[in-house]
């Protein structure tokens, strides 16, 4: 990774806004836009006409720069907007952060949004991409569950201590987000609820799937050496690293589905653009892309948070929790949040600012230094990821 | 002369109690047995491609110059089906495809004009994929008996089963018909089409081919004919002069019921699993008349045999767990929609682009670093190899599943639905559907096979791909 060149402490935050998450029958999109980044532009303390360029992420509820500019009524600036699956929210706010570095702006606006609650399916609604339609049925968790089948015959877990291992990850997050008014559930659950709950995709429960909802957040963005002029406390971009796979899950038998080796390529690159050499010591904390709750234990082993194999551990030791070495989903994750998909990266962004600054009441963690976040889009055997760290 | 080079049949997996039909309508008839039901994503078309994939075991596909589709229930009124069962066994483009369809002599009807082609020397290897899944009116006696199955036949010139020959007469008569604004069968009074049908017509003309054959009916070893139930075939045996223990076929009308067109073939092929050198013969079909066959068994036979024919198709079964699904299954009731997107309309240029992978199964081999991989690329998955392959045929190619799940979220009319990974044993992997599985048997690691099914019905267009099962048998 000694090429990795990056923009590391050439960017810095100084306003973030998020709304609370959830079904928002009364909310049009533009609304859930306009309280994000009044939030936002109140935060940094702009004025609205200061922002000169911005960029949207959303996965299905806009299509072009109009999607900002018209709730937003931004003057005739440039907007763009951005799709790279559930990763649109993380690289609508890495395409602002590089238009700061490249010194052609000074404030840069990124908005993640989504409005999926007004379709009416349950799940996600399908993008599919086959004209012919010589397609498998499967969805979201049915093919995550794949991960959690071949994670437990390879690890010789037992459907039933496997379904313990995930589900702990579940419990945790759900008593998270039960400190989190931002957030969609806020209710504890048990073990014993998570595993005895009805069979969405074998052997993925209710509780081990992220549910939908609507939301949105942003983010305002300035040359690090001018962020002190806005407020004492901005937080830095560390590393923005994006990895593709070229879907090669869906033609490779050598693929078994443990790991996401675009996470594992992402999180090497932010390691190399931001410094760190050790991180599960390095970093603070982590809101990783919970889709399932297996997503999340693989994802620990491929950010190198826990070796391989051996996430099972971490777990059952708390390594995890808010009082724990490494706290992921302090904000309660996806789990609690829900996934608006373009807004997703954008919240998880938002908690590790919060954090950073030391304004995350109840579930405020000790003296953070530095906070990664993990978007993963797509599905196992084919994904677009993104690892981007922030940090004092 | 023409002979049966290969054969095979194809019975749906699934099978219906009719005691469950009885219960479910509270109807008075006993009757005993069950039928065989075509999965929820098979039809006339996948089953005949079943079936010709069992007749095509260890034969060069490019030496088939000719497929005849046969079938009174082809999804298509107007669009052809042999050119579907072709495409789908990856056959030459220059194969002449043809249906056969309208009569349930159907499947003799296309025996009949294999052997005329064959002899004429116009072809010289005739498939014949002929299957049949009529739906019975609910609570009516062709529920209970109809049942859904396939043979094929490959017909060439020198087959280790001679056709001596065949003797046909026609009937204009309704006994038995379906109009084009018809869904289910109709017929007349049975007593009628017992005396004034069946049997004035399939004795007499049984008698004239074993007759031009100069053959008594104690020289046939097996006769294969087609009756709309056991008891009137056992009724017209005496008749024929046939022993109906020792030398009639049994129709399978307790194991599958009555499949219409392709009953006789199937019972014909039924006969040559358990044939030997110097047996004759005989296949009879009824419907507006009669075709009847006379054939011959030579030496060579026990080469064709590798086949799951009917024998081994029958031994494994899943039973419908009631009648309900079973009406489901064939859209004879409607059920509350499941709140997930509709499918998206399917692109015709797509479909005809996707020809060769989507219907055959075929992917490419990097010739570069010999990656077999699914579906075509322009680019090598492994070596990144450009445009630098060839043509791969997965459909037959031993597999495993490297992990599965069962997805409940998924639309489904049989829920819930099994995603599987596909990783076939000489390279490459195919992740896609599971069907005709219990779910819970499925294990990683297990081998599987790929099949040939119908994946969405669409504004009109059957939609056919490929999912895997575990290893039939």
């Amino acid at each position: 990774m000694g090429n990795i060149k990056g923009i590391r402490d050439k960017v810095a935050i100084i306003g973030m806004g998020c709304t609370k998450f959830g079904e928002h029958w009364d909310k049009h999109q533009n609304d859930l836009i306009f309280e994000a980044t009044k939030e936002a532009i109140e935060d940094a303390k702009i004025d609205p006409k200061d922002i000169e360029a911005a960029w949207a992420g959303t996965w299905v509820s806009g299509f072009d720069g109009r999607c900002l500019a018209d709730p937003l009524k931004l003057q005739y600036i440039p907007v763009t907007r951005v799709e790279n699956a559930c990763a649109s929210g993380s690289d609508a706010f890495r395409n602002a952060c590089y238009a700061v570095a490249s010194g052609a702006y000074d404030i840069c606006l990124a908005v993640g949004f989504e409005k999926l609650k007004d379709s009416g399916w349950s799940g996600l609604p399908d993008q599919q991409s086959v004209p012919s339609n010589r397609y498998p049925d499967r969805t979201a968790p049915g093919m995550f569950a794949l991960m959690a089948t071949t994670y437990f015959s390879k690890y010789g877990l037992s459907p039933e201590e496997g379904k313990r291992m995930i589900g702990m990850v579940s419990v945790k997050s759900h008593h998270n987000g039960t400190l989190n008014p931002k957030a969609h559930l806020r209710r504890e659950v048990t073990i014993e609820q998570v595993m005895n709950a009805p069979i969405i995709a074998w052997p993925l429960g209710l509780f081990d799937c992220c549910g939908v909802s609507d939301g949105a957040a942003a983010a305002i963005v300035v040359p690090a050496d001018k962020a002190k002029d806005y407020r004492p406390d901005p937080v830095y971009v560390k590393a923005l690293q994006i990895s593709v796979c070229p879907s090669e899950g869906e033609q490779r038998a050598d693929y078994d589905f443990t790991q996401v080796k675009a996470t594992v390529r992402a999180g090497e690159a932010a390691y190399a653009e931001a410094g760190v050499t050790n991180p599960r010591e390095e970093i603070s904390m982590a809101e990783l892309h919970d889709c399932f709750s297996i997503t999340e234990a693989v994802t620990c082993e491929d950010l190198q948070f826990s070796p391989r194999g051996k996430v099972k551990e971490d777990i059952e030791s708390g390594f995890f929790d808010l009082t724990g070495g490494l706290p992921v989903q302090p904000d309660g994750g996806l789990k609690s949040f829900g996934h608006p998909i373009g807004a997703s990266g954008v919240r998880m962004l938002y908690e590790m600012y919060l954090q950073l600054q030391g304004r995350a009441d109840q579930r405020q963690l000790k003296d953070p230094k530095l906070g990664l976040t993990h978007n993963l889009g797509g599905i196992p055997i084919s994904n677009t990821v993104s690892v981007l760290i922030i940090g004092l | 002369m023409a002979g049966i080079a290969s054969y095979g049949a194809y019975i749906p997996l699934h099978r219906l109690s009719r005691p469950d039909i009885q219960k479910a309508w509270d109807s008075m008839m006993p009757i005993p047995g069950e039928k065989a039901v075509a999965g929820h994503d098979e039809d006339s078309i996948t089953m005949a491609v079943a079936a010709a994939r069992d007749c095509l075991t260890g034969i060069d596909r490019q030496k088939v110059d000719r497929v005849y589709f046969a079938s009174t229930t082809s999804p298509y009124k107007e669009k052809q089906a042999a050119s579907v069962v072709a495409g789908a066994l990856g056959l030459s483009k220059n194969t002449l495809t043809m249906d056969f369809s309208g009569s349930l002599r159907s499947g003799t009807n296309a025996l009949r004009a294999a052997m005329d082609a064959v002899e004429s020397g116009a072809a010289e290897n005739v498939l014949i994929a002929c299957a049949e899944t009529r739906i019975g009116a609910p609570n009516g006696d062709k529920e209970m008996s109809f049942g859904d199955g396939a043979a094929a036949l490959l017909v060439a010139k020198n087959g280790p089963v001679n056709i001596e020959g065949s003797v046909s007469v026609f009937q204009e008569f309704h006994d038995q018909w379906r109009s084009d604004k018809d869904t289910y069968v109709r017929s007349w009074e049975e007593r009628f089409a017992r005396e004034a049908g069946y049997t004035r017509i399939v004795p007499p003309t049984v008698a004239a081919a074993l007759q031009k054959f100069n053959l008594s009916p104690s020289d046939i070893a097996k006769a294969a004919i087609y009756a709309p139930d056991p008891r009137l075939l056992g009724m017209a045996a005496g008749k024929m002069g046939f022993d109906p223990m020792a030398q009639l076929q049994d129709p399978m009308y307790m194991s599958v019921g009555n499949t219409g067109c392709a009953l006789s073939l199937m019972m014909l092929v039924a006969a040559l699993e358990d044939a030997k050198a110097g047996d004759n013969l005989l296949c009879a079909s009824y419907g507006d008349g009669c075709d009847v066959f006379v054939l011959k068994v030579a030496d060579g036979i026990d080469k064709i045999k590798d086949r799951r024919a009917i024998k081994r198709h029958l031994e494994p079964k899943m039973m419908i767990p009631n009648y309900l699904k079973y009406m489901q299954w064939r859209g004879l009731v409607e059920t509350q929609a499941q709140p997930r997107p509709p499918i998206n309309h399917i692109s015709v240029p797509a479909l005809w682009r996707d020809m060769d992978w989507g219907l055959s199964l075929h992917g490419v081999k990097c010739k570069n670093c010999g990656t077999p991989q699914y579906p075509r690329q322009r680019v090598c998955v492994i070596c990144q190899a450009t445009d630098n392959f060839e043509p791969y045929s997965f459909a037959d190619k031993k597999a495993t599943i490297s992990s599965f799940s069962h997805d409940n979220l998924a639309a489904s009319i049989d829920p819930p639905t099994t995603i599987a990974a596909v990783d076939f044993e000489e390279g490459g992997r195919i992740v896609c559907n599971m069907v005709d599985r219990d779910p819970k048997e499925v294990k990683t690691g297990m081998p599987v096979e790929m099949v040939f099914r119908k994946v969405h019905y669409f504004e009109g267009i059957h939609n056919y791909w490929w999912k895997c099962t575990p290893i039939r048998c």
